[in-house]
């Protein structure tokens, strides 16, 4: 079926299968392969990207059903060449090790500091359960949540 | 995984669903936030040749006030749900169990009609309807009608809904007390089903994956009727359920857990009325 969605600020129109999920249009189609493939299964997070805004897990979302709507993956926060304040405060905090949970787990938090931009670290943990980080770095990853709604106060 | 090749049609209201629903048979199946549908998909525990999208029908997203009862929209995502300010006031039980649904990635899509069609005895929302005595309204080509909880859930993932129906609206009677709510639930990971869970209102008791369907703890409710102190009552959460064994926990695990989290469940809602 034919698809016309925005993504990052950009129109996409594509003919796709009927049966494409949303992470397979954003890689193949409009070739943004930052959001990482995980577990397909809603389990991980790698996929996280923000439809109409909020936080979903692309791999269980059909491309289908998010046309007319509005897509932002992490290829869509830096603007100017700035990074986005929670990709800044990744930068500082080392919030990584291996890296594959990153972009998911910047949308993931994105997504968490508009719903709740002062969390305490309690509600940045819970806020994080459906992401899953297999070096465990959860505890940088936390703190670069915190650091980012801090700088954005 | 992808899922097995299907025909996607969109519906824009109720009355071009229904008619979608009769034009394909039993071959299609309605589409909601899609959380559950689709990963059974991708296993190929289901693959239906048509799939009816609702999820552009905005007049089922709404949680209204009925007076005595709280109307709540079908395609009603779990995240609506959990921030609604009535049910926050008033049925607080239903808003805290739909924030304990998955993470908040699923509970941006997933809906509260989706979860109780799909009839996963794991799952969190049936059995917090069970214990709220919420009815369904169901509307299929001759016309609307509507199921109490207690007949609604019959079996493994079965449910009163005949082929074609709908569901459209879950009526929440307000308690009369609604602050006597207690929640519980026991995951190995905080985004797993529950291996065993609890709803709590009043005396109003219902168990999650106890059995094949969400099932009320009759014994313990009948025991709290006569008086019977928390401790007492809750020693009878395992009576009459019909727990499984499977690679989370044994029968008697769950068991033992159901008598634990009932404790629990009913201490919260003593505390907090």
């Amino acid at each position: 079926m034919k698809v016309e969605l925005t993504v990052n600020g950009k129109e996409v129109t594509a003919d796709v299968e009927d049966r494409m999920l949303l992470v397979h249009l954003l890689r193949d189609v409009a070739n943004l392969t930052a959001t990482n493939i995980g577990c397909e299964t809603t389990s991980c997070g790698a996929c996280t990207v923000l439809l109409d805004g909020e936080s979903v897990k692309s791999c269980t979302v059909l491309a289908a059903q998010a046309d007319g709507q509005s897509v932002t993956t992490l290829e869509g926060l830096a603007a100017d060449g700035q990074m986005h304040a929670v990709q800044q405060a990744f930068h500082q905090e080392h919030g990584l090790q291996c890296g594959f949970c990153t972009p998911g787990m910047v949308m993931a938090i994105v997504s968490l500091l508009k719903e709740n931009p002062s969390p305490t670290e309690a509600e940045v943990r819970t806020g994080l359960e459906g992401n899953i980080c297999r070096c465990t770095g959860y505890h940088n990853i936390v703190r670069a949540a915190l650091a980012a709604a801090e700088a954005g106060k | 995984m992808i899922p097995p090749a299907f025909t996607y049609v969109r519906a824009t209201s109720v009355d071009e669903a229904l008619g979608l629903a009769a034009e394909h048979g039993e071959d299609a199946k309605y589409l909601a936030g899609g959380h559950s549908l689709l990963p059974l998909m991708k296993l190929r525990f289901a693959a239906p040749g048509v799939l009816i999208d609702l999820g552009r029908i905005p007049e089922l997203a709404y949680v209204r006030d009925e007076g005595t009862y709280v109307a709540i929209g079908a395609l009603t995502r779990h995240h609506d749900v959990a921030h609604a300010s009535l049910l926050e006031s008033d049925v607080p039980l239903l808003a805290h169990t739909a924030e304990a649904v998955g993470d908040p990635q699923i509970r941006h899509r997933g809906t509260i009609g989706g979860s109780v069609a799909h009839g996963d005895a794991a799952s969190d929302l049936p059995a917090a309807l069970l214990a709220l005595d919420a009815s369904f309204v169901i509307r299929g080509q001759d016309g609307t009608r509507t199921v109490p909880a207690a007949e609604f859930f019959r079996g493994i993932f079965e449910t009163a809904l005949e082929p074609g129906e709908l569901l459209t609206e879950i009526q929440v009677p307000k308690p009369a007390s609604p602050a006597a709510w207690g929640f519980q639930k026991f995951t190995k990971r905080a985004i797993d089903w529950a291996i065993v869970g609890v709803a709590v209102q009043g005396h109003a008791v219902a168990l999650v994956n106890m059995g094949s369907t969400p099932l009320r703890a009759t014994a313990v409710e009948n025991a709290l009727a006569s008086g019977a102190s928390i401790a007492d009552a809750a020693a009878l959460a395992a009576a009459g359920t019909s727990a499984g064994s499977d690679i989370h926990a044994s029968k008697a695990f769950r068991e033992h857990l159901a008598r634990v989290l009932v404790k629990r469940a009913l201490e919260d809602a003593a505390a907090r009325s």
